[in-house]
């Protein structure tokens, strides 16, 4: 060794320590943990927490929420609904996220009328989190039979938004006035503003020097629809509802398959956790555990 | 904050105040000083350093800057090669700006993720690679506020300590049992710990799902405590395997605090922290390369002087304390001391905020 100068010892004993520090917690760390992970009482959760279903079937996870929709997107009304999810096209794991959209996301990018005609997507549109956030609203609503209305939203479930032009760019006499949010041929929400008629918006026309003025509306300050129906959760895979949300859905899944609403209130009530140590998170309701149990006791027939 | 959020933090910090006396004891005991353990001396042995001689602020600041070196090249390897190695569950190696943009920023603490875990980082490259640096780092941090303390406290002498044996036993008698444990309890609140890959299941309603496993218990307390804050999976501790209930999460906020409470702030002022978030998609050449030596510059330049401080402070002899003197314990020093802190956290945030403002205007 004494050969070798100084520097290179250094980094030959530095590559050395590197080494064995990946062998020992890079390594014998982690396997170990996985070695004691299978000691019984830990072996389920550590597998993922997989859940069955009456078959016998793994059906995914129940800390990882499911869509409960059909092939066309729409609600399977036998089910529980999940939260809206942004993580791919809507509980895929492989994809999590969220909106990463605030409150000041109010102003839509508005799709190509010729592409909706032709029936097709435009991927460059980009509703605003305040129009995602109605329209939710309004389907909620219509699904589950209750006033979908929300503040600062349109009868049609798009964000009240309007952009108001001056006379001298912010100030003076208002000169023009278009609801950003709702695209043409629809009714504006409101008739007229301080006098002036207001006009839906076109398509690809620069509403940027328009001053943005949201329109609180007289929907009601606690909206039928709770807030967890209609945002999304920060990784896009929450399995977990609201009681308030739960209670919602309750009436329509009782009905559809044709159950006693009480045992549906059971049911809920078993899936539901309450805040730890009673203040620690919020109560939820696990809707893929939810929906297992009440394919298990009360299945529907196919067809 | 509702009356829950207030009390579920208070619970949080009475855990916390509890917990920080016994640690902050412990490692005080076991960092400094004493005998080595047996399988410690096998360590040294391998790496071929002795653990009885003391080093001055740059050799101390040398060794550092070796090790970190070492652990960038061999990250480095590691993902680049990631294709050729087991357990990558089929991800190809990362592009080497990439590459190295990871790898500098997980040895530098950082640990900016300019991808998303689940698409990217098979096992190998999470246990042994992101894995090994989340401690290593971590570990470094703690050395050089070792160091740092002992130069306020010597008197006369150049020397700081051992940089080999205060990494190593930061690793093996601080972090690592405490990640057995909390990773531990982690698994038992739901945390996923096995060695699956992906499977492809068919959902309650019909749909199809593909559930991904990891070893997500191991790594999950010791991003924590490091302050490391890169996700197993691209949402971190908004993923339900990383983060499965409230319980948890409590648990996620204690292990954070942790370690900087236990032992002085000086740690966390060289720990850097930048986990991705927001929109910026990071992932180009020009910010890889930019961004990675922004995050070497800004970690190693500071470690630099803390070292050089403490070299300096170790040789001072005590000056005589006259009438003159602001007493370190006095309310006069704290008031100055809290009020230089505040107005240079002011100073390094307010910058910035003002220009978010305009940019919002131009944009």
């Amino acid at each position: 060794m004494s050969r070798i100068p100084h520097w290179a010892a250094q980094h030959l004993a530095a590559f050395r320590m590197v080494l064995v520090l990946t062998v020992v917690v890079g390594l014998a760390y982690p396997l170990a943990m996985v070695a004691l992970a299978r000691l019984p009482g830990l072996h389920g959760r550590a597998q993922g927490s997989l859940v069955k279903n009456a078959a016998g079937r793994t059906v995914g996870s129940a800390l990882i929420g499911q869509s409960f929709t059909g092939t066309d997107g729409k609600p399977l009304q036998q089910y529980f609904q999940s939260r809206p999810s942004v993580a791919g096209d809507g509980y895929d794991p492989t994809a999590t996220g969220a909106g990463n959209l605030g409150p000041e996301s109010v102003v839509d990018v508005l799709p190509d009328p010729k592409l909706v005609g032709a029936g097709k997507e435009d991927e460059n549109a980009k509703p605003s989190l305040l129009t995602d956030v109605c329209a939710r609203s309004k389907a909620v609503g219509e699904l589950e039979g209750v006033d979908g209305s929300r503040p600062y939203c349109t009868p049609d479930g798009v964000g009240a938004v309007l952009g108001v032009f001056h006379a001298d760019g912010l100030t003076g006499r208002v000169t023009r006035v278009v609801s950003l949010d709702q695209a043409c041929p629809a009714r504006p929400f409101l008739a007229r503003y301080q006098g002036v008629a207001v006009e839906c918006a076109n398509y690809g026309e620069d509403y940027a020097k328009a001053l943005v003025v949201p329109v609180r509306g007289d929907a009601p300050a606690h909206p039928a629809v709770p807030a967890d129906a209609v945002t999304a959760s920060g990784s896009g895979l929450d399995p977990a509802i609201s009681p308030a949300y739960a209670r919602l859905q309750s009436a329509r899944v009782a009905r559809v398959r044709g159950v006693p609403a009480g045992d549906v209130a059971r049911l809920v009530k078993e899936n539901t956790t309450g805040r730890a140590l009673g203040i620690l998170g919020a109560p939820g309701v696990n809707v893929v555990k939810l929906n297992l149990a009440l394919d298990r006791a009360y299945p529907v027939r196919e067809g | 904050m509702t009356m829950f959020g207030w009390s579920q933090a208070l619970f949080v910090l009475l855990v916390l105040v509890a917990l920080h006396v016994p640690l902050g004891d412990y490692m005080a005991q076991t960092l400094d000083g004493g005998r080595h353990l047996k399988a410690e001396r096998w360590v040294y042995r391998i790496c071929g350093v002795d653990p009885d001689g003391e080093q001055d602020w740059r050799h101390y600041l040398a060794a550092l800057m070796a090790f970190s070196v070492a652990s960038i090249v061999v990250l480095f390897a590691l993902l680049t090669l990631q294709r050729h190695l087991p357990w990558s569950l089929g991800h190809g190696g990362m592009p080497w700006q990439l590459a190295l943009h990871t790898a500098v920023s997980f040895t530098t603490n950082t640990s900016w993720q300019n991808y998303a875990g689940e698409s990217t980082t098979g096992h190998l490259a999470v246990m042994a690679g992101l894995g090994v640096q989340a401690f290593a780092s971590a570990a470094v941090g703690l050395c050089v506020g070792l160091a740092l303390i002992r130069g306020l406290i010597r008197r006369g002498t150049d020397e700081l300590g051992n940089f080999w044996v205060d990494l190593t036993r930061s690793i093996l008698r601080v972090l690592l049992p405490l990640a057995v444990v909390f990773g531990l309890i982690l698994i038992g609140l739901g945390v996923e710990q096995n060695l699956t890959g992906a499977q492809t299941v068919s959902t309650v309603a019909g749909g199809h799902q593909t559930i991904i496993g990891g070893p997500v218990g191991s790594w999950e307390p010791i991003k924590l405590m490091t302050g490391d804050g890169g996700g197993f999976f691209n949402a971190s501790s908004g993923h339900p395997f990383e983060n499965p209930s409230a319980w948890s999460n409590s648990l996620s906020v204690l292990l954070m605090l942790l370690i900087p409470t236990a032992f002085v702030r000086y740690t966390s002022n060289v720990n850097s922290n930048g986990s991705a978030m927001a929109g910026l998609s990071g992932n180009t050449p020009f910010y890889n390369l930019t961004m990675t030596a922004a995050m070497f510059i800004g970690r190693y330049l500071p470690i630099a002087f803390v070292l050089a401080l403490a070299g300096r402070l170790a040789r001072q002899q005590p000056g005589a304390v006259t009438v003159g003197t602001l007493r370190t314990s006095g309310v006069n020093f704290v008031v100055l001391a809290t009020g230089a802190a505040l107005i240079l956290a002011l100073l390094n945030f307010l910058p910035a905020l003002s220009l978010g403002t305009l940019a919002d205007g131009l944009g």
